[in-house]
């Protein structure tokens, strides 16, 4: 229909400029400081859902808002990591430090395999192989034999951290988990801001120019499909540390469709839209939880309304309104 | 009776048969998919809802007013796919500027309501929609007992599916709309309607879409995650077909149906993911699929 290329999704928000800007800094450390103080108002396994979705989205962001690269199957490398982490830390009895590190291992693995055939196609085939790969996953989740089926892998000890810091109370693994994805979401956005952040924004902005100016195209796309699995299977994996639980639902395409939604309603291609889209997106779920099957209607109104009225999301729209990338 | 590798024969036809009747509703869905790509450019993720339409409205007509399943078939592709045109004039058609992505993520949102508003009304427990009583019994083919519905299902969407190709290989409206499909600017300038040609491509992609649920209403239950899963299947089949060629799309159905029906004959813990297998080799092989072009 139209003569764009199918190789991507441009971002409607305000490109980042090179360089870090200052006002990040400021928003990174009000939101540190506001997560700090949030566990004497709020429920601590909340927001240890939150902050693990939050890094879910912004792994997931990491690819299709700066790589240009729609994966519909990212919870092949979450539920993966947390079978994983789940189960290094029941069986092996793993501290938790090192079955998260397993986690990510498998993740990062898997994501190595299903990327280099994933980036073989562009576009809505990108789309379609990475869903039909991670339904693949699906099915071994369910048949293989440690990942206890239907039940999954249930009651995984908290254990202690470095084998000191005893985590069964959820105020200590609340800092724990906000130390985690604290440090990831400061990665993802060295990540961004680097050299190789740079080139795949040119890749994702037009991807024959970046191949005439000699990038490798392929190994910049592999390379952020690698991180972005691992970042994924790092929140997988600590969620399976708070909820001492892996399950079929986190490697069911549900999964990924709801951290494309938060991603999307956050705002693509932004710093913060994925906090804030997993946030609302996670307090909607359980605001919601005893209605059944409205949480999906919703959830499908809130994917059409922002397709249709509201494609920069949440924080892209605020940023255009400040006229400051956020 | 001789036995081919071990496997009675009675198993491995069974099996061939189960392959062919799955292999039918690939065919017939990716074929759908196939005809509203070429022409919306956009991956439609709710056809799964709508198959799954087709079989609920199906048994609604049958429940709720006593219409059946002959009737059914005529009127609910008709029902569906009118429900398409509204969507696609009302929604679709306001993304054709932008990236094909937001037309997958704006049909997955609706492929959700969809299927959460069944949810809601119907359970998930699945509701028993009968054989109609023609088509009830079952023929012996001397080699193995055919039962007659399924044949009926699989002569059905072969005809259908055939259909379909000759309709768009072979007349004039189709020669429009491959035309449209390569070049839709051009096509508008000779006077043609273009917008229009688009919603009714979408129409018709989904009414094939109900189609196949109303014949599949009978064989599995019906209910509203019948369509969840088995379109991810079929973005498989269609990633392993390519969606340049209507006919590619027709074989790679009925093919990796058959497939899969022999996998669960000779290693039947592989039988979940043998498609999903044939796509990464495909990838390997030939990336744009065995009848794509490359883009």
């Amino acid at each position: 229909m139209t003569t764009q290329s199918e190789t991507g999704y441009r971002s409607e928000a305000a490109a980042l400029p090179i360089g870090t800007p200052r006002h990040h800094m400021v928003i990174f450390a009000v939101l540190f400081g506001l997560l700090l103080v949030a566990p004497s108002v709020l429920y601590p396994v909340f927001l240890m859902k939150v902050l693990c979705f939050a890094l879910f989205a912004s792994a997931l962001n990491l690819l299709l808002g700066f790589g240009g690269l729609l994966s519909f199957g990212h919870a092949a490398f979450f539920g993966s990591s947390s079978y994983v982490a789940a189960y290094a830390a029941k069986a092996w009895g793993f501290n938790p430090e090192f079955a998260i590190l397993l986690g990510v291992l498998a993740a990062a693995v898997l994501g190595l395999g299903i990327g280099a055939l994933a980036i073989r196609r562009q576009g809505i085939y990108f789309a379609m192989v990475t869903l039909a790969f991670a339904q693949m996953v699906f099915f071994f989740a369910l048949q293989a034999p440690f990942t206890g089926g239907e039940d999954g892998i249930q009651a995984v000890p908290r254990g202690r951290l470095f084998g000191l810091i005893d985590l069964s109370s959820d105020l200590t693994l609340y800092f724990v988990v906000l130390a985690i994805v604290f440090g990831a979401l400061l990665l993802i956005y060295r990540i961004i801001h680097s050299p190789f952040g740079q080139v795949l924004k040119a890749i994702r902005d037009n991807e024959p120019r970046s191949v005439s100016l000699g990038y490798k195209v392929n190994r910049y796309k592999l390379a952020v499909f690698v991180m972005s699995a691992a970042l994924a299977g790092l929140a997988g994996a600590t969620k399976a540390i708070v909820f001492q639980l892996a399950s079929l639902t986190d490697v069911y395409w549900t999964m990924s469709g709801e951290v494309v939604l938060m991603t999307l309603l956050g705002g693509m291609g932004t710093v913060f839209g994925p906090l804030i889209g997993a946030a609302v997106i996670v307090t909607m779920q359980n605001y919601f939880a005893g209605f059944g099957a409205w949480v999906t209607v919703l959830q499908g109104a809130i994917f059409v309304v922002s397709v249709l009225l509201f494609r920069e999301g949440i924080v892209g729209v605020l940023a255009k309104w400040l006229k400051k990338p956020l | 009776m001789f036995e081919l590798l071990g496997i009675p024969p009675q198993a491995l036809f069974g099996q061939l048969l189960l392959g062919l009747i799955n292999g039918s509703f690939y065919a017939l869905l990716s074929l759908g998919l196939a005809v509203i790509f070429g022409l919306l450019n956009i991956i439609n993720f709710s056809h799964g809802a709508q198959y799954m339409m087709g079989a609920f409205v199906a048994w609604m007509l049958l429940t709720y007013t006593g219409i059946n399943y002959w009737w059914a078939l005529l009127i609910v592709p008709l029902v569906v796919g009118a429900s398409g045109v509204v969507i696609e004039r009302l929604m679709i058609s306001r993304l054709y500027h932008l990236d094909h992505l937001y037309g997958l993520l704006l049909t997955f949102g609706l492929a959700l309501i969809i299927q959460g508003l069944f949810r809601n009304q119907y359970g998930v427990s699945g509701l028993p929609y009968s054989i109609p009583a023609e088509l009830s019994g079952g023929t012996n083919l001397g080699f193995m007992f055919l039962p007659n519905y399924r044949g009926w299902v699989i002569v059905a969407s072969v005809v259908v599916c055939f259909a379909t190709w000759f309709a768009i290989e072979k007349t004039r409206l189709g020669a429009y709309l491959r035309a449209a499909t390569e070049n839709p600017t051009l096509v508008g300038a000779f006077g043609i309607n273009v917008p229009r040609m688009i919603t009714l491509t979408y129409g018709f992609g989904v009414a094939l879409a109900a189609l196949a649920g109303v014949l599949a209403a009978p064989i599995y239950s019906v209910n509203p995650n019948m369509g969840a899963d088995l379109i991810i299947v079929v973005f498989a089949v269609v990633v392993i077909g390519g969606m340049g060629s209507i006919l590619g799309a027709i074989l790679t159905g009925f093919g990796l149906g058959i497939v899969e029906g022999l996998t669960r004959v000779f290693y039947p813990e592989g039988s979940a993911v043998v498609i999903f297998v044939i796509m990464a080799i495909v990838l390997l092989v030939k990336p744009a699929g065995l009848f794509g072009r490359t883009q």
